[in-house]
């Protein structure tokens, strides 16, 4: 990937609840705002193991946006409290693994915040686009790089799964 | 009929996985005699020239120890696994990196430069540094390299089976072994353990309360340990939850607590994650700066959750180890 | 993929109409997808939420022998369960499917079509690879509570409660005033018919009262919320009235015995324009028709020492227990209809209108109790210093479509304001002049009232009035209120004398709203209106299954609006109670069986209890019923021993692999 064609990669997990109704009301309110992220939507922020933010990061995301509903507003009542203090430690963690705490972002948007949501995602976008790419992929490509010659077979973990089922199109 | 050829082998280890054989103490003559050891560095005298002369696949099976750090491992373990139809990641650092693993934490040059000069105890006026070959008096010498990272065994070659532990117990040696010599060997890529994690079978399993909540985390050397009582509901971080069983919990029995050697369940991709997820979701405070107050317990993430396993985790090194870095020494 | 069965997907993408193809390239989207692992039959259509669009699915489903189905169009939360329901019209279970959302997030949110229409790719990866994890489920289904409460006795609340205590349903309907009736019983007369407000709200009140299928708790309050659709536990607060209202039958007797001899504190019905006694009834047509108790005037309740000549003049009756406490109540329901209605904008926020400095400067809901015929002056309009009005201004969009305080439209104030208008041109015949940004009457007969109020001579000037001032410039002004509005019809400023300005207050959300929110669980706009789970498709409902809302609690709006909405809500519960369940979302989590450690941890972070750890066999188990499919558990489950289902783990790490999938 050259850096001219550069475009933030930003993996969205969004509770159901509050912060992907606001999405949609974003939507029916037609905000405009960057395509650069991808929204999953869980139940819940609580929800959010931090396998998925970590497996995210490591499959190309150069960014990742937790949205929840405002604390005392759960839907089920703590579960973003849960978010927010492992939110807390993965910053640390992260830190020390050298992805800077500025590319996993926590927000709390409520199902009215429609605007919110533009907003949100607009600087987010910008502050990846500041930050650069972290292209994990890439680094384990090139780390790898240095073994390829003297392996015989290579694997590394990786929560992608192969799929190896040749489909029989047939054009609708 | 011959009986089956065995080696062994280690990489970027301790030697406690050796220890670990000579372990079985009488148990391993049952094994010697029921096997041909063929391969043995730390024990017997085989040179790498002696792997080389057999045929392909003529091996039964490999146990290899320790961590790849270095292209001569790599090496050794794409012959190894030429040579024999079984190999077994022998011990975490095999398995999963294991403290070596920890490494990854840092760039190759901050650990060169630390080691060949900031080190307190070290004199290094010509700041020397290792290279992979070197003239003298007319002579070329060759090292290996010392690669950028910390890799498990299966980030080099094919794996068939992994024991995990730091070492693998006694028991659980034998019965692979064992079932090596049966042929009743589980599905390819098994974990030889129970996949059940390590409360499951901890004497203190008992004493840990319904519901518990995290107001301080407490470490081991700065606390006086209750010997029967879970140590998490003492405020202790254990990894036993996020750890699969089969070590008979022989930490937990000598008061200290797990720190994961066994790695994570077959469901698990990273077990640190997992770990953190448990204990910051439990963590007794809602207001930012009060849960920060509670997760200072933990000084250090990385060697707390992840002491055994940062190269097998999802993100294995740090993103300052960088493609430039790697660029550089080739 | 984890099963035997090889995947056999239909992807279908709509256009919805123009809405997404605009911004998406559906072909595109539909050629990528047929490019995908497991995907046998690849579309795209028009409008995929169509009968024929649905017929598509199931037909396919047949014909291409399909086991998993993926439909991109607009979010699942609007129709989700249209396809769930086409993919079972195939004979599939409706589970093995999965929505993509291109519309909300992706056409109508993006200009850029490359981008857009590589996002949905990626998002349609993400689904394709999610689904052929996916596994049949069962829904499960919940029993109703065929009984309701209804929270709110204004029109809206009990029209809702009539309705469904009619259709044989037992409601309890709780109210937090010592009377129902809400704002309507204040009012003189209703537009556009102009019928006595009393004459038609009291009798539903009564109905009410005397109603066997209903349970009326005045003066008292939600105090909290516990459960789920179709089985709810709610406290309910009753306050302390010191009067039984089972006993009383509204003699007056103690009111008049009073040690107070004369009414001397404001009287909130009439909005301090009279005054009450400490032992009141408040308003004539109150129901229950029973006195209460202020504790904060009554002497006996406030010192203790007090003649109590209230309870004497009681007697036998034995109505008065001054000894009475609050009480807190549990009701089991299976829905709730919230109308807790609004509240009136507080004229002070706007210091140039005069309002509390000037003593004839009022508010809408003012004028009305001065003209109606049950209020402070019994129907006599007459300004402070008693003499008639002879020059009336209403001033519209007090609070209303203003940027400084509401930019919502009240909806209300300028039909109100014309009624007033009529009613003081009748009786008093002075000179009305109204002030207008917009007149609205976009309703039934409204127009033709506006022409009404034209043909009696009420004057309409066009522009935003600046301020209201007593600084008279010329003789014609001495001693009168001056207007000062630029008359954006004419173009110029003008300067209006008058001798009553009537300022046509908005609405807004209860004060407690937010509270009221969050004991229903309910959301918010931003204005803080209860939020309608759909702004057409579900006016009444709520995120929450069985909550629904009615009235002016969701927004402004007029009476026969509120009844409409009340009438609806009391259908969506009725449907509900018929239909003797609900299917619920199967997203329980489970525990995965022999491979849980007992290590406890998910026990504590379950909000519902639903997590119990079994002694014998050293496990943790989760209750399905109790269960809500939050996921806390599963996320923090340290040996990946919980699953949930629809949300497995390894379905969502496919899902962060796809949307990752950059073409």
């Amino acid at each position: 990937m050259s850096d001219m064609n550069w475009q933030p990669r930003i993996v969205a997990f969004f509770c159901s609840w509050c912060t992907y109704t606001a999405a949609d009301l974003a939507g029916v309110s037609r905000f405009r705002y960057a395509p650069n992220v991808r929204i999953i939507r869980l139940m819940c922020s609580g929800r959010i193991d931090p396998q998925f933010v970590l497996c995210a990061l490591a499959d190309g995301a150069d960014g990742v946006l937790i949205g929840g509903c405002h604390p005392g507003d759960c839907h089920y009542a703590e579960g973003n409290f849960k978010t927010f203090r492992r939110y807390r430690m993965i910053l640390r963690l992260l830190a020390d693994m050298g992805v800077a705490g500025d590319r996993v972002r926590l927000e709390w948007i409520s199902a009215s915040e429609g605007e919110r949501v533009k907003t949100v995602i607009n600087e987010m976008v910008e502050r990846i686009r500041a930050l650069g790419p972290l292209d994990i992929p890439g680094r384990f490509a090139a780390c790898d790089s240095e073994i390829l010659e003297s392996a015989d077979a290579i694997r590394l973990p990786q929560c992608k799964e192969t799929h190896d089922v040749v489909p029989e199109v047939v054009h609708g | 009929m011959d009986k089956p050829k065995i080696g062994f082998y280690w990489c970027a280890s301790c030697g406690g996985c050796e220890e670990a054989i000579v372990d079985l103490a009488e148990d391993i003559l049952r094994i010697t005699a029921a096997v041909d050891l063929v391969f043995w560095p730390v024990a017997l005298d085989f040179k790498k020239e002696d792997v080389l002369a057999m045929p392909n696949g003529s091996m039964a099976a490999v146990f290899i120890n320790g961590a790849v750090r270095t292209s001569e491992q790599e090496e050794m373990a794409s012959l190894l696994r030429a040579k024999s139809q079984f190999v077994i990641a022998f011990g975490a650092c095999a398995q999963l990196g294991g403290i070596p693993g920890l490494a990854n934490q840092f760039s190759r040059d901050s650990i060169l430069n630390y080691v060949y000069d900031g080190a307190p105890t070290v004199v290094n006026e010509k700041h020397v540094r290792p290279s992979v070959r070197c003239e003298d008096n007319n002579r070329t010498l060759t090292l290996p390299e010392f690669r950028s990272v910390v890799r498990t065994l299966e980030q080099i070659v094919h794996v068939d089976y992994f024991l995990p532990g730091c070492p693998p117990t006694p028991r659980l040696i034998t019965s692979a072994i064992d079932a090596l010599l049966t042929g009743k060997l589980p599905p390819p890529g098994s974990v030889l353990a129970p996949d059940v994690a390590l409360c499951d079978q901890c004497p203190r399993k008992k004493s840990k309360p319904e519901q518990i909540r995290f107001a301080a985390f407490k470490r081991p050397h700065l606390t006086s340990m209750d010997s029967d009582l879970c140590f998490l509901a003492q405020g202790v971080v254990c990894m036993g939850p996020a750890t699969r069983g089969g070590c008979e919990a022989l930490c937990p029995a000598a008061n200290m607590p797990c720190t994961g050697c066994f790695g994570p369940t077959s469901r698990v991709h990273d077990q640190g994650a997992k770990m953190l997820s448990s204990l910051s979701a439990a963590v007794d405070a809602k207001e930012s700066d009060q849960v920060d107050a509670v997760l200072a317990g933990i000084p250090d993430p990385v060697g707390t959750f992840y002491r055994y396993a940062l190269p097998a985790s999802l993100l294995r090194f740090s993103a300052n180890i960088g493609s430039a870095a790697v660029k550089e020494t080739l | 993929m984890s099963n035997d069965e090889s995947i056999r997907t239909g992807f279908y993408v709509c256009h919805c109409g123009h809405n997404i193809s605009d911004v998406v390239d559906c072909t595109a989207v539909a050629r990528y997808a047929s490019t995908l692992a497991g995907v046998m039959v690849s579309r795209d259509y028009k409008y995929m939420c169509s009968s024929p669009g649905q017929e598509l699915i199931r037909q396919d489903i047949l014909e291409h022998k399909l086991n998993r189905v993926v439909v991109a169009s607009c979010s699942p939360l609007l129709h989700e369960h249209t396809f769930r329901n086409a993919v079972a019209a195939g004979g599939l279970n409706p589970f093995l499917f999965q929505m993509v959302n291109i519309r909300e997030h992706d056409a109508w949110v993006h200009a850029d079509r490359a981008a857009a229409t590589a996002k949905a790719q990626a998002l349609v990866s993400a689904a394709i690879r999610r689904v052929a994890l996916h596994k049949p489920l069962q829904a499960t289904r919940a029993p109703i509570h065929p009984d309701v409460l209804v929270v709110g006795g204004g029109i809206a609340g009990i029209h809702a409660a009539l309705t469904l205590a009619n259709a044989g349903k037992k409601v309890y309907l709780v109210e937090r005033q010592p009377s129902i009736g809400g704002h309507m019983a204040q009012f003189d007369k209703t537009f556009p018919t102009l019928d006595c407000a009393a004459c038609i709200l009291t009798p539903k009140m009564s109905a009410v009262r005397s109603h066997k299928n209903i349970v009326l708790w005045t003066y008292s309050e939600v105090a909290k919320v516990d459960g789920y659709v179709g089985n709810y536990t709610v406290t309910v607060r009753r306050k302390a009235r010191y009067v039984d209202e089972n006993l009383c039958v509204g003699c007056q007797e103690c009111i008049d015995a009073c040690v107070f001899k004369v009414p001397k504190f404001p009287d909130p019905f009439n909005l301090g324009m009279s005054m009450q006694k400490p032992i009141y009834i408040p308003f004539p047509q109150a129901v229950p028709q029973a006195a209460v108790i202020d504790p904060d005037r009554c002497i006996q309740l406030k010192t203790g020492k007090c003649k109590k000549t209230c309870v004497e003049a009681c007697a036998d009756r034995k109505a008065i227990n001054l000894n009475q406490k609050e009480q807190l109540l549990e009701i089991k329901v299976g829905s709730i209809i919230t109308a807790t209605g609004f509240k009136l904008f507080d004229a002070k926020r706007l210091p140039e209108y005069g309002y509390g400095r000037y003593p004839d400067v009022m508010t809408t809901i003012e004028l009305e109790r001065l003209v109606s015929s049950s209020g402070p002056t019994g129907g006599e309009l007459r300004l402070r210093s008693g003499k008639p009005p002879t020059a009336v201004g209403f001033i519209l969009c007090v609070g209303s479509r203003d940027m400084r305080t509401n930019r919502w439209c009240s909806r209300t104030c300028c039909m109100h304001s014309m009624k007033l208008a009529q009613i003081v041109r009748e009786r008093t015949g002075a000179q009305v002049t109204v002030f207008y940004i917009d007149i609205r009457a976009p309703g039934k007969g409204y127009e033709e009232f506006y022409d009404r109020s034209l043909q009696q001579g009420v004057q309409f000037v066009r522009g935003r009035v600046a301020e209201v001032s007593d600084c008279a410039l010329s003789p014609d002004e001495a001693g009168k209120l001056v207007i000062r509005v630029e008359d954006t019809l004419a173009g110029f400023v003008r300067r209006v004398p008058l001798d009553l300005v009537v300022l046509a207050v908005g609405m807004e959300p209860q004060a407690d709203a937010q509270e009221m929110r969050r004991i229903l669980n309910m959301s918010c706009s931003a204005e803080g209106w209860f939020l309608e789970k759909h702004p057409k498709m579900a006016p009444v409902s709520t995120f929450t299954d069985g909550v629904f809302i009615a009235g002016c609690c969701q927004g402004p709006k007029d009476i026969p609006d509120s009844i409409a909405q009340a009438g609806a809500a009391a259908a969506e519960a009725l449907a509900l109670i018929d239909a003797g369940g609900i299917d619920q979302e199967p997203n329980t989590a489970y525990i995965r069986g022999e491979e849980c450690s007992g290590c406890k941890s998910c026990i504590s972070l379950c909000p519902y209890a639903a997590i119990s750890f079994d002694a014998e066999k050293q496990k943790a188990v989760i209750n399905p019923a109790l269960c809500k499919g939050c996921g806390t558990c599963v996320a923090s489950c340290p040996s990946g021993s919980i699953g949930q289902n629809l949300f497995e783990d390894q379905e969502v790490f496919e899902e962060i692999n796809g949307v990752l999938d950059y073409v």
